[in-house]
């Protein structure tokens, strides 16, 4: 992990200085909003005058002691605290959405794989088809109208609505439910779809095996057949996938909360893009792929989980 | 005979594609948006740019089969131009993609030890970044214009082909015609990019085509936050950035472009996954 880790903030480091000349110059002649005072904070931050190596070492220095630098925009605020008050509801959403994708995917794709070319196959197949060909944002736009405007039965943007301080705290859930169901279901479509295909794919391979056919000889029901003896043996694959699924869906939260206005890190990410706040952009980068570095430890130790053959010293 | 024995190859995938309804349609897709980017001038009924304000945000009918927009553009004719940026975009951002993982997949496998040890190394870590964070960080410090954009696409997207290359190369260095190879003294260079190369490209196909959805689907993502494609070019998902405004009295100008990217997108899917199973000897 630490390798991986030294590796990302490396990359991170050479994103900042692909542009041409110092970057400073280039930042602030892009942004106007950027003033000589930020410039200059930047050139002391960044230690330009020194070769690259010696900024690089000072840099991740500061980076290793989480000292991130503050933001370019005129709070002027720590970076790390404007991306740890983004960062519950982002992972949260992910969170939400991993789960949505785990209990809905394998029981599409079990089901598929024990009757193949069946109607419900042929349905799944067209649904996964669709799911990983739409268009998340064009699809989040069609629903935000048809329930939000249209048939007015969810709120369309944030994540509570103005008089939340007044509900019950069974309210407050509620509300906060109804905000979150569409930005949660859509960052779910792509992988729930494409895991939903893996799952079908990787249960008819094991349901051919031999060990599937003796437990059918020795009289299990088909359900004990299917969920502990194939699908057992079928999970790895699709645990590699979901942690493969990961750096997506944290990519696809600049979308979604662009799009539904959640106060997110993914919108944050967005704002500090198209503001040029770089020790922010820089920042998000490092966080988001420290997030993803979580998620394949997390999938590590599933397969441990999943399949007891896999034990780590 | 090395000719002939092509020959039978192709004949045969061709047959399985031929029989693959997912293919026929998927294919069909294809070519059909091919040969509207390609025909764009002869096929788009109005000027794309020229802005007409008795039309502004008119409904569709038989003058402007799919509506017009705020500036009284006709949306077809925008929507065909769009479609030579997604094809450009999908083409060329692949190609990058795979010139890079092919060379690394290769040299990795190929070599082995070190090379191939700080080569998936620097896979891993690629493969860490939400990558659509680093292409907005990307683009960020770049201008944003379509050539950044299928740079940026293309080198932020080569991992899974260089994984694949190397699996393959991995197998195939085993074999006994690269061993022959050189055996007879052939060059390094010749031995990866004329023996072992040409015999690994049926999984890079594949990963290749499915790729092009993948980067359609991610140009129009871009186009549409406004980091994309920039005005006035027509682009799909700039069409639906500019029509999300007017959503909810032109519903048209939102409900196309994104219809477009679906067919399309559905279109290179249905197609790689056609190839995949028509490429694959297994099954023969």
């Amino acid at each position: 992990m630490a390798p991986v880790m030294i590796g990302i903030t490396i990359i991170t480091f050479a994103v900042i200085h692909l542009a041409p000349g110092e970057p400073v110059d280039r930042m602030t002649d892009l942004n106007p909003k950027i003033s000589a005072q930020a410039k200059q904070k930047m050139r002391e931050m960044y230690h330009l005058d020194e070769p690259l190596p010696v900024q690089y070492f000072l840099w991740f220095k500061r980076f290793a002691a989480l000292d991130f630098g503050t933001s370019f925009s005129a709070d002027n605020r720590p970076v790390l605290d404007k991306i740890m008050e983004r960062l519950p509801i982002t992972v949260f959403i992910n969170v939400a959405s991993l789960f949505i994708i785990f209990a809905l995917s394998i029981p599409l794709g079990v089901l598929s794989a024990v009757r193949p070319h069946s109607f419900f196959d042929k349905a799944t197949t067209l649904f996964v088809f669709l799911g990983f060909s739409t268009p998340g944002f064009w699809l989040s736009l069609l629903l935000m109208i048809l329930f939000g405007v249209q048939l007015g039965w969810l709120p369309i943007s944030g994540i509570r609505s103005i008089d939340f301080e007044e509900f019950t705290a069974w309210g407050k859930f509620v509300d906060y439910a109804r905000h979150l169901v569409l930005p949660v279901l859509l960052s779910s479509l792509t992988s729930l779809a494409f895991l939903s295909r893996v799952t079908r794919q990787s249960m008819l391979e094991v349901v051919r095996q031999d060990y599937v056919t003796t437990a059918r000889a020795k009289g299990c029901t088909e359900t004990t057949v299917v969920f502990r003896h194939a699908l057992r043996n079928a999970l790895l694959p699709i645990v590699t996938i979901i942690g493969l699924s990961v750096p997506s869906l944290i990519g696809g939260s600049v979308i979604f909360e662009t799009i539904f206005s959640i106060p997110g890190m993914g919108q944050l990410f967005y704002e500090s893009v198209m503001s040029r706040d770089y020790p922010l952009v820089m920042g998000i980068l490092v966080i988001g792929s420290a997030l993803t570095l979580i998620g394949n430890l997390l999938a590590d130790v599933s397969y441990a989980v999943a399949d007891p053959r896999i034990r780590y010293e | 005979m090395a000719a002939e024995k092509q020959k039978t190859l192709l004949a045969i995938v061709l047959r399985r594609l031929a029989r693959n309804s997912f293919a026929l349609w998927g294919g069909a897709a294809v070519l059909g948006l091919f040969a509207v980017a390609v025909l764009a001038p002869l096929v788009a009924p109005y000027d794309p740019s020229v802005v007409d304000t008795n039309v502004i945000l008119e409904a569709p009918s038989a003058h402007h089969w799919l509506g017009t927009d705020e500036l009284g553009r006709d949306v077809l004719s925008r929507m065909v131009y769009g479609a030579r940026i997604s094809l450009m975009v999908g083409f060329v951002s692949i190609g990058i993609a795979t010139l890079i993982g092919v060379i690394v997949g290769a040299l990795s496998g190929y070599y082995g030890g070190w090379v191939d040890e700080l080569m998936m190394r620097f896979v891993d870590i690629m493969l860490t970044f939400p990558t659509f964070f680093l292409i907005l960080a990307v683009i960020a410090i770049l201008e944003p214009d379509i050539m950044n954009v299928m740079i940026v696409i293309g080198i932020t997207g080569w991992m899974g082909v260089a994984r694949l290359v190397r699996a393959e190369f991995l197998s195939l260095k085993q074999r006994d015609f690269v061993v022959a190879a050189r055996a007879i003294g052939q060059s390094d260079a010749k031995i990866i990019f004329k023996h072992i190369l040409p015999n690994a490209m049926a999984p890079v196909l594949v990963s290749a085509t499915l790729g092009v959805a993948g980067a359609i689907l991610t140009e129009s993502a871009l186009s549409f936050l406004g980091i994309g494609v920039q005005p006035p070019t027509p682009s799909w998902g700039s069409i639906l950035t500019e029509g999300k405004n007017y959503i909810e009295f032109a519903w048209w100008l939102s409900l196309f472009p994104g219809l477009a990217i679906l067919i399309t997108v559905l279109g290179y899917n249905l197609l790689g996954e056609a190839l995949r199973d028509a490429l694959d000897i297994r099954l023969n």
